[in-house]
């Protein structure tokens, strides 16, 4: 069986699809689908069906879905709402979604914040409303993206078991299929609120999880990279090496949960930038005891980009692939774990997500 | 009946699209709604939030005059037309 790679770019305006051969050298472009929905998130669930997810101004939220590899297109936001009465939040956008690997289900992650759930392939949808029955909840405040649901982790064996993440409310889990959920937020900083370290409140940026280690997590959060060795019961910072405590995006290696991926930027007030204009991913192999630069082959002068937090991925081949995307348009590419980058396509809208998927 | 216009965002975001320009019984614009939803499934989330309300940038002018109520009458002969707010960006 032929395999291909596929980059799968959100953007704000509609979504794209890079494809390559294993080697990932040469990229052809695909798309725009969805031509001016804002894309949070493009993803391709495991029964090869495409998924973005996000919200238009005009006409509000919704899930696009495409079982035919982009050739045609469906939506719906069906059931997705906090209810029809006059005080009801208005739900935006969709900001992630997430395939549930055991059952076929796909969640999304809705601002403000909330989670959502599917077992008809997007064409209906039902909240899990038990995270929003969370006592904290009258308390949630937004960051300055929103009150956005942004990280849907699920447990790769246990379908009841799943963490999210929202800014900046925090991290929580559920251990009853989203019946209820308790907040894994012990051990990481607050510092923006007074007083005593809080129960929840803190910015995550990014969650992560690795299937084979399922008690580790990974988080890049406003302040600070951390580790957990027990499900997010007990966080340890691991920002030491990293030239900002500051970024967005973070993604594991495949092959090996020890191996993670952050991108550094200038702080929140100095711009969110990569640093001093030298771009520049940085990469762990110790779960982030120690850090490493990399940079060959990315913009070294005057290169003011951004990358938001949806924007990385990393493939599952051998030797793992890794992707970003910029908030002015390029996509970056490594087929050697990092080592060496290359610009894989340029001039597209802003990029708001980047998710790798190889398909047989 | 009521002559309804709709834009060519909103028609192209259903797989078996609405004409551009239709007639329909519908005596309000809560009616109206209900219709191009029950003929097209999904067009009522398209135009239609919490409250429930016609969404921020969605315009509706009726005979000429824009409508923000959905309980807002039709009559025989009502010209209906659905504009989204102008944008830039």
């Amino acid at each position: 069986m032929t395999q291909r790679v596929e980059v799968l770019v959100g953007t704000k305006k509609g979504a794209f699809i890079l494809e390559s051969d294993p080697a990932r050298r040469d990229w052809q472009l695909r798309g725009p689908f969805c031509q001016n929905w804002p894309t949070h998130d493009f993803i391709r669930a495991a029964d090869g069906t495409l998924y973005a997810g996000g919200g238009n101004n005009w006409y509000g939220p919704s899930v696009w879905r495409s079982a035919d590899n982009g050739a045609t297109w469906t939506q719906s936001s069906a059931g997705m709402t906090y209810g029809d009465g006059e005080d009801a939040p208005k739900i935006t956008t969709i900001w992630k979604l997430a395939d549930a690997v055991s059952n076929g289900t796909i969640y999304a992650g809705v601002e403000p914040a909330g989670l959502f759930r599917s077992d008809d392939h997007g064409a209906t949808w039902s909240h899990v409303a038990g995270l929003r029955e969370h006592p904290s909840r009258p308390e949630w405040q937004p960051g300055n993206g929103g009150l956005c649901l942004h990280s849907i982790v699920t447990h790769p064996t246990d379908p009841n078991r799943m963490w999210v993440a929202a800014s900046a409310v925090g991290t929580f889990e559920t251990s009853d299929g989203g019946k209820t959920w308790e907040t894994r937020n012990k051990g990481v900083r607050a510092d923006f609120i007074p007083g005593p370290a809080p129960e929840f409140g803190q910015c995550v940026h990014k969650l992560r999880l690795h299937p084979d280690q399922p008690e580790w997590l990974y988080q890049q959060n406003h302040m600070g990279v951390y580790r957990s060795d027990d499900g997010g019961r007990q966080w340890t910072e691991v920002t030491d090496g990293l030239p900002s405590e500051f970024g967005f995006p973070m993604v594991i290696h495949p092959h090996d949960p020890r191996t993670l991926y952050v991108i550094p930027h200038s702080g929140p007030a100095d711009g969110r930038h990569m640093i001093d204009g030298h771009a520049a991913v940085w990469r762990s192999r110790d779960r982030g005891d120690t850090w490493q630069r990399l940079s060959s082959g990315l913009p070294q002068e005057n290169a003011y980009i951004g990358v938001l937090r949806e924007a990385m991925a990393i493939d599952s081949l051998d030797q793992a692939g890794v992707y970003f995307g910029t908030s002015t348009g390029q996509v970056f590419g490594s087929a050697d774990e990092g080592e060496t980058w290359t610009l894989m396509a340029d001039y597209l809208p802003p990029i708001w997500s980047v998710e790798a998927a190889v398909v047989d | 009946m009521a002559t309804v216009h709709l834009p060519r965002s909103l028609v192209t975001l259903f797989t078996d699209p609405p004409p551009r320009h239709l007639q329909l019984t519908s005596t309000s614009l809560a009616d109206l709604v209900d219709e191009l939803d029950q003929r097209w499934p999904g067009m009522r989330d398209r135009l239609v939030e919490a409250g429930p309300r016609l969404r921020e940038h969605i315009n509706v002018f009726v005979d000429g005059e824009r409508q923000r109520e959905l309980a807002t009458p039709l009559g025989d002969g009502s010209v209906v037309h659905v504009i989204p707010a102008v944008a830039g960006g």
